[in-house]
């Protein structure tokens, strides 16, 4: 049989219509997901499906829903809440952070919250400094959530289909340059793991730890840097917490070289975690040249193409800083 | 009501608005413009009529359908055309584009991408006269899909408790993307959540500008004499899509037709004609005239010079 290739946004559809044909309490709930089908076309055909009783179109009210949501999965159900832009998700944040991450601890593990929040993030659309932010960092930074970021039509599906049968509350982050990205993805339902990391390129030199959007923006910079004789491992994390740094150890005991590529921006970005998480354990020693990280420059997105071009990490500049790493001597921080 | 110039210089400014969307609509369909922009077009009475009851040193706040409220209160063209091409010269340097245009030393406090997002700074602005005993007031734009945000609800309550001098103007375009209002609450009117709050409510046709214009001098001199905050609700309609992506799959063309029978300036040029303030068709000369306007904003635009990228990194910070 022919591989069957599919876009990134009919792949997170196709786990969203599974879901909701192998469980009735499965529903998708958010501004204009209905007719509309989503800002990005996400749940285009959903509604003529499932019906506005399952595809439910809000008010525009992020605190509200998500709320909603919240308590619908405290009562068993598995909402999935949908926000536009992942901006909003401030709209949302008491009852993401104090809320659906705190129930089941604060009861004393009783409860659950198995909710999934989709939402797309990222740069690069020209739509500046409200609609264009890389926040997963906020929720990775919170005990209780899971976050997750799929880079390719496969993970996407795979990972949502997960997230759904998860007992926990599950940010998942979709990115909006990536929902016209296609790849092969087999029909029937399939699960990735959340938590676990994709090697998605073998190498001996260096390893370039990564996710989302960015994972693309790696593979192109590991391709010229082949070119020019160096060979990168490229950890794709998938999940962002739980986060697996096992697996990133198990490439650096090999390359000795890390780079961590993240869009959001790099002051208390995730990518800081990843560095730490090898630097503060025995792994450190398996470093031969001091980490570095590539990502966007602490500054709100500006809407000019150029000016957003410059804020944001780039193939070149993951070239560029993988070959400073490697060309400077080691045991002299140049 | 205002003198005849002035009548005339408000038809003008719809026109202009009108114009500028319609360009930047066509310019996004040939993609020559980046991002996303949302259109006012069809609700240019309800900017201009409200604005036009404004005084010297007053303020507006503004949302992601903005650019008609910046016409209205008075932005050069020039310089908003060069910011929605991204140029140097553009209100915000080419940082903001459509959805950010802002001229805070003027009194336009900015367009806002979140919805909802500027009803506390209407709010703080109103605060601030009220403090330092100024006699000016703030109008607060927003549509009617913002009134199911928190913020509606908790910044209404502030200003009627502490007698903000703010007017509350929600333009009811009948739709928050494609969610009607008849979905989306289950009032009558919008304005009737005024009385949750203590606040009068009026509705007004909003495609009457000199309705929006009375109702909103009213409401401003409430503001002003310490009485506090009004809700008011003009109902009107957007004829293009939401944004620059959008198959209108969520309304019927004939509803779209209806709507642009009782078309503002139409409307409004034919009040002048008849107080004889413009002689028949005499309209269509100013709406040539600010059709080349806008023409030419954009092609002076299209030569202005592109920021340097090292400014990306400036104005984090003060
Ligand atoms: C907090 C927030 N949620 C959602 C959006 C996406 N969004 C932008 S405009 C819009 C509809 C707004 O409707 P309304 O307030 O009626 O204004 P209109 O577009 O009709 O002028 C939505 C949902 C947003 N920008 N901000
Ligand atoms: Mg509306």
């Amino acid at each position: 049989m022919p591989e069957r290739e599919i876009t990134y946004r009919e792949a997170v559809r196709e786990a969203m219509v599974g879901a909701m044909r192998e469980n009735d309490e499965v529903f998708l709930m958010g501004e204009d997901v209905g007719v509309y089908g989503g800002a990005f076309g996400v749940s285009r055909g959903m509604i003529e499906e499932f019906g506005e009783e399952r595809v439910v179109d809000t008010p525009i009210s992020e605190a509200g829903y998500v709320g909603l949501c919240t308590g619908a999965a405290l009562m068993g159900m598995r909402p999935i809440a949908e926000i536009q832009f992942s901006d909003f998700m401030t709209h949302c944040m008491d009852q993401l952070v104090n809320q659906a991450a705190k129930i089941r601890y604060m009861f004393g593990g009783e409860g659950r919250v198995p909710m999934v929040v989709r939402t797309p993030g990222g740069a690069g659309t020209g739509a500046a400094a409200q609609h264009s932010q890389s926040l997963e960092a906020w929720f990775v930074h919170t005990p209780g959530l899971k976050v997750v970021m799929p880079s390719t039509p496969y993970d996407a599906k795979g990972l949502l289909l997960s997230a759904i049968d998860d007992p926990n509350t599950v940010i998942f982050y979709e990115h909006k340059l990536l929902y016209n990205k296609k790849g092969t993805v087999p029909e029937e339902p399939y699960r990735v793991p959340l938590g676990e990391a994709n090697v998605s390129r073998i190498g001996d030199d260096v390893t370039i730890v990564t996710a989302g959007l960015m994972h693309h923006y790696v593979l192109e910079a590991a391709e010229a840097l082949a070119d020019a004789g160096v060979e990168a491992e490229v950890v794709d994390l998938r999940t962002l917490s739980p986060m697996d740094d096992a697996a990133v150890r198990r490439s650096i005991e090999k390359t000795g070289k890390l780079v961590v590529v993240e869009e959001d921006v790099k002051t208390a970005g995730w990518g800081a975690e990843v560095v730490s998480r090898i630097v503060e354990g025995e792994s450190f020693y398996s470093l031969d040249r001091a980490p570095a990280r590539v990502a966007g420059a602490d500054v709100p997105i500006p809407y000019n193409r150029d000016l957003e071009a410059h804020v944001r990490p780039t193939p070149e500049k993951v070239v560029e800083a993988v070959r400073n790493l490697v060309d400077a001597r080691k045991g002299v921080y140049a | 009501m205002q003198n005849d110039g002035k009548r005339v210089e408000l038809l003008r400014q719809m026109l202009l608005s009108r114009h500028f969307d319609e360009k930047v609509n066509d310019l996004y369909a040939e993609g020559k413009v980046h991002g996303t922009a949302h259109f006012y077009v069809g609700q240019e009475s309800v900017a201009v009529g409200a604005i036009a009851a404004l005084k010297e040193g007053d303020v507006i706040t503004s949302t992601h359908r903005g650019h008609g409220h910046a016409i209205a209160f008075g932005l050069d063209v020039d310089r908003m055309a060069a910011e929605l091409l991204g140029q140097a010269t553009g209100y915000c340097h080419g940082k903001g584009g459509s959805m950010h245009i802002a001229d805070v030393g003027a009194g336009m406090l900015g367009a806002n991408g979140i919805v909802g997002g500027s009803m506390g700074i209407a709010c703080g602005a109103a605060w601030a006269f009220k403090r330092r005993g100024q006699d000016n007031a703030a109008i607060c734009f927003f549509g009617e899909g913002a009134t199911n945000e928190g913020i509606f609800h908790e910044t209404l309550n502030m200003a009627a408790i502490w007698k903000l001098p703010v007017v509350f103007l929600c333009e009811n375009n009948q739709y928050g993307m494609s969610m009607s209002v008849k979905k989306a609450t289950a009032i009558e009117n919008i304005s009737d959540r005024a009385s949750a709050y203590g606040m009068p409510g009026v509705t007004v046709a909003g495609s009457t500008l000199d309705e929006v214009y009375n109702a909103t001098r009213e409401a401003l001199e409430r503001a002003r004499a310490g009485e506090g905050p009004t809700l008011m609700e003009a109902i009107t309609y957007r004829y293009l899509g939401h944004s620059k992506s959008d198959a209108n799959l969520y309304r019927t063309r004939e509803e779209i037709a209806t709507w642009r029978k009782q078309d503002p300036i139409q409307r409004f040029a034919t009040v002048l004609e008849g107080e004889g303030v413009l002689e028949r068709d005499e309209w269509r000369k100013l709406d040539e005239e600010t059709r080349l306007r806008i023409e030419e904003a954009f092609e002076k635009a299209s030569r202005e010079p592109d920021p340097q990228p090292e400014s990306a990194l400036e104005d984090v910070y003060a």
